[in-house]
Order: C-alpha cells, then structure tokens, then sequence
C-alpha cells in the first residue's frame, strides 16, 4: 500500500503554533486523550504524557516545548480533534489511514503516513501523505496508482472533479456518477483534509455523508415501495407496477442497475422494510439509501412495458441464429459491443454478423421473420 | 452561525451542458465569498435534492430553486425530497410570480432551511433578460431602434410559466427601452414561429426564459423561428428572416448575471451577502471577467 510519489522518508513533522496553542488550551480545558497523548493541566503545572514518555509540573513553556519535541503527537490530535471538520470527514480521514492496522501508534502511523497510506473510495485510490504542513491527500483513478505523476492530468482545485468526471474515458456522458466508469487520466495533488473530502463529494456526492451514517447506526435507507409511493407526476405510474404479486420485478430492475458491474454504491434498500431482494447488492464501500433517479426513471417505462400481456409468436431460427440472438443479448447488456473486433465474426454481437441476421431475418418495416406485432394488424409501436 | 447557499436544478440523464449554468453561477457566488458553503442539487443528477442537505455542513441553509417559474417542482417535488416539515405552498402565499421565502426544518438533517422562491421570477430576473439582450447584441446600450421577444414554454403544463413570462415582458415594456416588446410561446399563441409577424422593428432580440440550452433553445426554437433548416448547422447571429435581423440569444438561465438573482433570492431570505449583489453585478457586466461564460443544456428528460 504505498503510492509511487510519496514524500522524502527523512521528513520531519513540524508543528504548527496553532496547534502547539490549541493544545495548552485544550489542557486547561479538560485535558486530551487522544491516541497515546495526554496533556493536561494539573494543580502543579501542565502534563504531557506519551507511550514513550511522561512530562509532570511542567510550566507553559516548558509544556510549549514538549510539544515541539513531539510534533507527530500534536499534530496528530490537532489534524482530528483541533479544527472545526465535520464528523462524516473526520471519520473518513480516520479510516483511511485505520487500512488492516486499526491499532496504530503515532510513530507507526506517521511512518506510514511518510510511505504513503493508500485505501480505494470507489474507483478512486485516495493516498495519505505527509507534506509541508502536516496530512496531504492525493486522488487518482486506481488503474492510474502505477503512473508516474508527471504523466497525469495534475490539478489542486477540488472544484476541478465536476469536469473531470463528467465523460468517461470513450466521452460518454455519466449520468450516474457512482457507474464504475471513472475516466482515468487525472490526479488532484496536495490536496489538505478539506479540500480532499471536497473533491470526493464532487466525485461520489453524499457518499462520505451516507457512509458515515451507516457507520453510526442512522442511515435512513428508503425501500422500493416507500421511494414509489413517494413519486408524483410522470413517474406516478410506477407505483402501479407494485400488484401485491411479489417483488420479482425489483429483482430484475436491481440486478439491470444495481449490480456492482453498473453502481459502486452497495445497495441497501430492498422491496419494503421486510422485504430484501434475492439479488447480491454488492459489495461497495459505501451505502446506496434509496433507489435513484436513474432507477425511477428507468421504472416508468418498464411499468409501461411491464403492463402488456405476454403472447405467443412463432419465429423462424436455426440454432446458431437462436444462439446468436441471446450473444447479442448478453454483448449489450455486459457493455461489450464496442470490444467485439471488427472482423470477429466468430462473436454473435459482431457487426457483421448481425447485419447478416437483419438482412435474412427482417423484413422492410424492420419486423423479426416478418412477423407483425399485434397479430391483428400489421404492428404496433410504443 | 455559518450559512450556507443551496442552488437546486434540474440536471438531466442526457445532456451533459445541463447542470453547466448551474456549476458556473455557484462559482460566481464563490468568487464573492458570501457564502462559507455553496453547494448544488439536482432532480436528475447528483447529488440529487435528496441526499444534496447531508452535504452541507451549515445548520442554516437558503435554498434557491434555479427554475424559470413557480408550478410543479417547487411547489411539490423540492419540498418533498428535501423533506421540508409542514412544508404547504400556501406559505408563499403567491399568486403565480410573488413567491418569496419560507423557513423550515429538514427533517432528515435537522437544518434550518430558508426555501426561497424560483430565480426565474425573482424582480432581477428582468435584468437578467435586458442583459441577455446586451450580450447577444454585444452592445450595453442596446435598447432603440430594437424589439425584444420573451420566449417561454407555454402554459399547456403549467399556467405560472406563461405568468413568469408575461411578468417580465411587461416590466421590460414600462421601462421604454425597446421599442417593442413581446411574450411569445412555444406552444400556444402568439407563436414563436412567427416571431417576424409580430414585430415593427427591423432587429429584434429573442431571450428564451428557459434554464440552460438543450433540445428547445437549441434545436426546436431555432428551426420554427426559421433561423436555420437544420440545427446542426447552426445559425448566423443575427439571422435574417423575412427582412428582420433576428439575435437569438440562446437560453437566458446561461447569462452570468442569474448569479445575482440567486444571491438576492438568499438575501431577501434573510441571508448576509454583504456587498455581494453589487461585486457579482459588476463581475458579470458585459465586458466583466464572467461575463463571457457561455453554457448549454436541455432538460428533455423530465
């Protein structure tokens, strides 16, 4: 777990006087206990206690100078505990040095932290790093952690990841910004705490916020039925696809949209509170509360297609024709089209292939052996 | 306390352009530094109105509706998903374009949420429009010897979008500087389409009142007004149909200024922005550091 463009191993923590002030009065002020450090203000002066070491009776100046003798324990406690950072953030910046190691010390922590602590949000490899003035962030896609920096897209302004990730790496526009289709290419450098929750938030919105409530028993999950009952207006409709039959139909919708090969978000939500779904939510570090828009949308119209009664067509195939259809199938579904080679005609999704099944098998108004869709007349369209 | 600024849009699953008017006037908004937080939340991306509250840090937030009229989305959809507490659209007590501002508590994050009024109706949106027209024209002073057309959606789904449209025309009208001003919809009459059939004047300006560029500002409207057989193959500006110089300006919600609208909606909610109204009106005046951001967008998916 150590990133390629990690800061010089002989680089010493200075603290800041900030922190060193911050500290005397947080001593006078009920004292700190915060991983390994102690200080506190006593009736014979302050005290200022490591694993390694205790400091008793010490005055203000004397206490001001263990500090600076122990920077990597002040600016420990002043990176978590001083600022005025939010619990979701600090929770994260936490864990994100927590990696296998939960129980750290300071020294083994700052070690690591001057090799670079490298942990995945998603597609993003966020990497830990000491650099002038304490904790310092790097973003890149995970494929890119191999790639040496000056090779990168390198930017410092978290409001930069609206753009970046916007396309991805063919220029599709993403919709969905948890799809794992991160475009690669870019790297946000010497980002501090707040700036690297921030670009986060840009890059995955709420999902920090929604896994720091998992964490702390309060995420307010919302189930398929409650979402549906919610919507109005064009997407009313869908909660009439809900007959009392079961919840078969979420399953299909969860495992179309839900399914880690199309959302880095672990699906929480299941048909209503008593009701999980039979499909695998995945396995994403962090949570999905409710079904989305894209999911709602996409529900309207299978509620429309959903609302026909099946019927029974006859059609022509040979086998291989039979099988090629169900490769096309699975080649659009799995996103693979445009990895099928021009000339692999061995692919049933490949172009030719199946321009070949439309010449044979379509008629002039595009219908399959020519067979009408509403036996009555000559088809219907949606 | 700290505050801070929630701009929520539409957003689309389609167009890429349609959260860019959005992302720019925050920056704006940014830039002037009222705000210790500026955040957006979109219908259609993310994060989405739903989870956009849990994003912000501040206990006190003003919410502004980046939308062109009052109806649907702010009155049922946005309170709903920000889980406004006794939210009741009667507490704008509105009669189609007054809606001011309402204080409530979001009952998910527990934040105070000061839910503002839609910009598109807001008194300074009728400068954003004069200043749309300065822009297209490049020319500050453009006013005599000009028509100016409102466009808007029409009332076939909503009665206040025509209202928000017809408001503004008329504010625009008192004032005198164009010599002729119109609302004109896309789909009811007076039309669009005719837009040469109602104006004496030989230039005349079009400013759809509509968010962000997408499939009506930049295909359809285009193509009716007979600026071009074929959007794709774009258009002169300005166009010469039936003998006038029409300057099509592309949707108004991409005008640097609707930073201004939405910074006063805050402020008329009680929020602190200092001297920011007069700073974002003098950054986004023709000619201004903003003022040559340009954005697109469609919101063709609802």
């Amino acid at each position: 777990m150590s990133a390629t463009d990690g800061p010089a191993a002989d680089e010493r923590v200075t603290v800041s006087d900030e922190a060193v002030a911050a500290l005397v009065a947080a001593a006078e002020n009920g004292g700190v206990d915060f991983d390994g450090l102690r200080a506190v203000s006593e009736g014979d002066g302050y005290r200022f206690e490591t694993p390694e070491m205790t400091r008793a009776g010490l005055t203000e100046s004397e206490f001001r100078d263990a500090c600076t003798n122990h920077p990597e324990y002040v600016d420990n406690w002043y990176f978590f505990e001083g600022g005025d950072r939010s619990p979701a953030d600090r929770a994260f910046l936490r864990w994100l040095e927590d990696g296998d190691a939960e129980s750290w010390d300071v020294p083994t922590r700052y070690d690591a932290l001057r090799e670079g602590v490298a942990r995945s949000w998603g597609q993003v490899a966020v990497t830990a790093m000491l650099g002038a003035g304490g904790r310092r962030y790097e973003l890149r896609h995970e494929d890119d952690l191999g790639t040496p920096l000056p090779d990168l897209e390198r930017h410092e302004d978290p409001l930069a990841a609206r753009d970046l990730v916007k396309h991805d790496d063919r220029g599709r526009y993403r919709p969905l910004k948890t799809a794992p289709s991160l475009p690669t290419g870019w790297a946000f450098v010497g980002l501090d705490g707040r700036a690297c929750t921030r670009a986060l938030d840009l890059i995955y919105p709420a999902t920090v916020a929604n896994w720091h409530l998992e964490r702390e028993g309060d995420l307010d999950v919302n189930h398929w039925r409650e979402t549906m009952e919610r919507q109005s207006g064009i997407y009313s409709v869908i909660k009439t696809w809900d007959r009392g039959e079961g919840y078969e139909h979420v399953n299909w919708v969860a495992e179309a949209c839900c399914d880690d090969s199309q959302c880095l978000k672990r699906r929480e939500w299941g048909y209503d509170d008593e009701t999980e779904l039979d499909v695998d939510g995945g396995d994403g570090e962090f949570p999905c509360r409710e079904p989305c828009s894209l999911v709602v949308a996409a529900a309207r119209k299978w509620t429309r297609l959903e609302g026909q009664q099946p019927r029974t067509y006859e059609f022509e195939l040979t086998p291989g024709e039979k099988e090629q259809v169900e490769a096309i199938i699975d080649a659009v579904a799995d996103g693979r089209v445009d990895d099928i080679r021009e000339a692999d005609i061995y692919e049933g999704g490949n172009r030719y292939r199946t321009r070949f099944l439309r010449a044979k098998r379509m008629d002039d108004t595009g219908r399959l052996c020519g067979v009408p869709t509403d036996p009555e007349e000559g088809s219907e369209d949606d | 306390m700290s505050q801070a600024l929630v701009i929520v849009a539409h957003g689309s699953h389609l167009n890429p352009e349609s959260s860019t008017p959005t992302y720019d006037h925050a920056d704006t908004v940014r830039e002037v530094g009222a705000f210790d937080e500026v955040r957006v939340g979109f219908w259609k991306e993310e994060p989405h109105f739903r989870e956009v509250l849990r994003t912000v840090d501040a206990e006190e937030a003003y919410v502004v509706p980046l939308f062109i009229s009052e109806g649907y989305f702010t009155e049922e959809v946005i309170p709903r998903e920000l889980r406004l507490e006794d939210w009741d659209e009667a507490a704008w007590d509105s009669d189609g374009t007054s809606a001011t501002s309402v204080t409530l508590t979001a009952t998910d994050t527990g934040q105070r949420v000061h839910y503002c009024g839609p910009a598109g109706t807001h008194d300074a949106m009728t400068d954003v429009i004069v200043r749309r027209a300065e822009s297209v024209t490049g020319d500050p002073d453009v006013g005599p010897g000009f028509g100016l057309a409102v466009v808007g959606h029409g009332t076939k789904r909503n009665e206040n979008s025509a209202k928000a449209i017809q408001y503004h025309a008329d504010r625009i009208r008192e004032r005198g500087r164009f010599d002729e001003v119109r609302d004109l919809y896309m789909d009811e009459d007076p039309e669009v389409d005719d837009v040469t059939d109602f104006f004496e004047t030989e230039d005349v300006i079009v400013v759809p009142l509509f968010v962000a560029d997408g499939y009506h500002t930049q295909e359809d409207i285009p193509e009716d007004m007979g600026l071009t057989d074929d959007y794709r193959t774009g258009w002169e500006t300005p166009a010469v149909v039936d003998g006038h110089r029409i300057w099509y300006a592309g949707a108004v919600g991409t005008e640097a200024l609707m930073a201004d609208v939405l910074l006063e909606r805050a402020a008329d909610a009680g929020a602190d922005v200092g001297d920011a109204v007069q700073r974002v009106r003098e950054l986004t005046r023709v000619g201004g550091e903003s003022a040559d951001r340009d954005a697109g967008a469609p919101t063709a998916d609802d």
